[in-house]
């Protein structure tokens, strides 16, 4: 089997990973050697599928002793199976990274033997790519669930961020679908890796030139769809793994199927594609909004509106705080209003040091003003000419493809047509309403 | 403010012609309505008055303005000179004006058009430079890594750093086709030259096939359930497509121009130049 194949078949099994990150750490090339790595990440191509291609995203191998219902690399699957030797991957990492295709390698694999010798084999990898090549570029490897602690141990200071798949939100679903994993088997290697980083980070404040464990942490991933768990328990399963094991990222992967099995949604079943959306847009109001999971959702409403984005509509379930004076917000409440961000907040914030701020000052700072100006307020006075009417609302505070799907839910056999203030959509949906036009 | 004098400053289009500009507007208490590079000699119905470039003047006006309105400013008129907005020069003069005038807070006065505009630009360097450190395909050459590109603002002294930091060991060239320059770099100097109408050769059997496999990792990591090519349109437009490995179509290696380079590797440095480790632009 030629390089070619290996690398077909191997990439085609790879590509279900979602995270291509290559942010989260800084250095340069060591001397002789070649490789930096940019703290704010890099992408160097988008797949057509929209997806940003950083590292080069391969398997080891596809073989795979495990038979996880969800996996195109099951045991039971019938398919082409190949495996890299070490040198082969360095060698393509290097060829890869020297034209600048790619910022490094994220190595994954299926498990092999047993998940000791996977582990080895990946090490060895990533030993020839540090040690005979000198590379200090990106990598990101995956722990294997069940490896001896000690190899995991040389694969985070080998690595630059590591990451142990939850695979399904819920201990039931992994039960059903992944008989050979558990969620001890998963969280075990997750603590132990959050544990050895924040050792090494004691170690790095006592020796500086101490090696560096994972340095760009550690993350997750978990399909969406394939088991019927709400938003709300995922988002809080995500919420409790921010904190209790430092991870940098929790992903979402929209469940596609693979495999005809009764326990699995129908083959031709669409990926959740809108849902795993709304899910990475809470995500951030987790990581970087200072939102909390209970604050999105609760136990009335466990599943986020396709509609409307999560921080519009946590913004018309409290229009008790709004409309917010922009000269006097604590920057915090800033980051609550739709249409401002955490670089327009922080500007915001800069900015009125000088002066009071206007409507024309906003915008140029970078404030979706279409969305923020039914929330706001410059010195005690709303956007000039702001009519708020049900119609103009609404294509303010949605896209043209949520509009769609909003009028289709509600008229789902009607032609869309022109919503209007006195139509019968008004007791309709009364949040959207009741935020928009206030008192009317 | 002194009056518009009705009055085209040309100058040599060099940063120092720049500042020699404002030295001479506040010399001649002016404000010229327009200021024109060398190349922009269509005819101005303005009386138009050439700037001659001289380091003395240059250096007072470069000297004060880190003094007067800080470093920060003063790395962001650099920057600012590397756009290609219409008019940079005019405004980096109105910016200038204004940051003697105001002091460091010059750089927060976005509701002055000179300021906002600058600003819009500066970010649009900023960015373009950040995506091209990922868009940037080299191919090697005769051990040599050469990569072409064509932005919309002058790049090349944003990049070099990154690139240096990189391949500390390799020898690279980039060629930048929009304004004729080049980046080259042997360990540990580079330097940014100008140069144009150079063509590459041909890649030979061992670079096509890493290219062939690029390719064949670019279309497979796809995930054809979620086709959505606007999705790739926005993180990546289509202008930066032109030089990237993984749009190049069989049997056309790439775009072409006139002139040849024979053998890329041969092409060095100035034995005299010396080693610019500061990111000196």
């Amino acid at each position: 089997m030629d390089i070619f194949d290996k690398l077909k078949i191997l990439t085609d099994a790879a590509k279900f990973d979602v995270a291509c990150t290559s942010s989260g750490v800084d250095k340069s090339a060591s001397p002789g050697g070649i490789g930096n790595a940019a703290a704010c990440g890099i992408c160097h191509s988008f797949a057509a599928d929209g997806r940003c291609i950083s590292l080069l995203k391969v398997l080891m191998t596809n073989v795979c002793v495990f038979d996880c219902k969800y996996c195109v690399n099951r045991r039971s699957n019938d398919t082409r199976r190949a495996m890299f030797t070490p040198r082969e991957l360095a060698e393509l990492t290097i060829q890869f990274y020297r034209r600048n295709y790619i910022e490094g390698l994220f190595l994954s694999s299926g498990v092999i033997k047993n998940p000791d010798y996977t582990c080895e084999q990946m090490t060895e990898a990533l030993r020839i790519l540090r040690e005979d090549y000198g590379f200090s570029g990106y990598i990101h490897a995956k722990a294997i669930p069940g490896a001896d602690p000690a190899l995991i141990s040389r694969l985070g200071f080998l690595a630059d961020r590591m990451s142990v798949n939850i695979e399904l939100p819920s201990q039931n679903s992994l039960e059903l679908l992944a008989p050979d994993k558990s969620k001890h088997s998963i969280l075990k290697p997750m603590g132990y890796i959050k544990n050895r980083i924040s050792e090494n980070s004691a170690d790095l404040v006592r020796y500086r030139h101490a090696p560096r464990f994972a340095p760009a942490g550690q993350s997750t991933q978990m399909i969406i769809g394939a088991t019927p768990e709400t938003d709300f328990h995922i988002l809080n399963l995500s919420e409790n793994l921010y904190k209790k094991y430092g991870l940098k990222r929790v992903f979402f992967s929209a469940y596609i199927p693979v495999a005809e099995n009764t326990l699995l949604p129908a083959r031709d079943t669409k990926p959740p594609l809108l849902r795993e959306h709304r899910l990475y847009q809470a995500d951030w109001l987790l990581r970087f909004y200072g939102f909390s999971a209970g604050e999105l959702l609760d136990e009335q409403h466990q599943n986020f509106d396709p509609v409307m984005d999560p921080k519009c509509n946590w913004a018309l379930n409290h229009l008790e705080l709004f409309p917010m004076e922009i000269n006097r917000a604590s920057y915090e409440e800033l980051l609550r209003v739709p249409g401002i961000g955490v670089r327009s907040a922080k500007r915001i914030v800069r900015a009125r040091r000088d002066g009071s701020l206007d409507f024309t000052v906003l915008k140029r700072l970078g404030v979706v003003l279409k969305r923020a100006q039914y929330f706001i307020v410059c010195g005690g006075r709303a956007a000039q000419g702001l009519r708020i009417s049900h119609d103009s609302v609404l294509r303010s505070l949605l896209s043209e493809r949520e509009l769609n799907l909003y009028n289709f839910n509600r008229y789902p056999e009607s032609e869309p047509e022109q919503l209007s203030l006195f139509g019968n959509s008004l007791n309709a949906q009364e949040e959207l309403q009741k935020c928009l036009t206030g008192e009317m | 403010m002194p009056d518009g004098g009705n009055v085209a400053y040309y100058y040599d289009g060099s940063f120092d012609g720049m500042l020699c500009c404002v030295f001479e507007s506040y010399a001649a208490k002016e404000i010229p309505d327009e200021i024109l590079p060398p190349e922009a000699l269509q005819a101005t119905f303005l009386p138009a008055k050439a700037i001659v470039t001289d380091k003395m003047k240059a250096e007072r006006v470069r000297k004060s303005i880190p003094e007067k309105m800080g470093a920060q400013a003063y790395d962001f008129i650099r920057h600012a000179f590397l756009t290609n907005i219409d008019g940079k020069e005019y405004r980096l003069l109105l910016f200038i004006r204004l940051g003697f005038k105001h002091g460091p807070k010059v750089m927060r006065m976005i509701s002055e058009d000179a300021v906002y505009t600058l600003l819009k630009a500066v970010r649009h360097l900023n960015n373009e430079s950040h995506l091209l450190k990922g868009f940037i395909r080299f191919s090697a050459f005769h051990g040599a890594l050469v990569a072409e590109i064509e932005p919309k603002n002058i790049v090349l002294p944003l990049l070099a750093k990154h690139f240096r930091e990189r391949f500390p060991g390799e020898r690279f060239i980039i060629f930048d086709r929009t304004n004729d320059m080049a980046l080259i770099y042997e360990p540990y100097r580079h330097r940014i030259i100008p140069a144009s109408g150079v063509e590459l050769p041909e890649p030979d059997e061992a670079e096509q096939k890493i290219r062939e496999l690029w390719k064949l990792f670019y279309n497979t990591i796809e995930v054809e359930g979620r086709y959505n090519p606007k999705c790739r349109m926005s993180h990546m437009p289509k202008h930066y497509w032109k030089y990237m490995t993984e749009f190049e179509t069989p049997g056309k290696p790439s775009p072409c121009r006139a002139g040849t380079l024979k053998n890329p590797s041969g092409l060095s440095l100035p034995a005299a130049s010396e080693d610019n480790s500061e990111d000196n632009f």
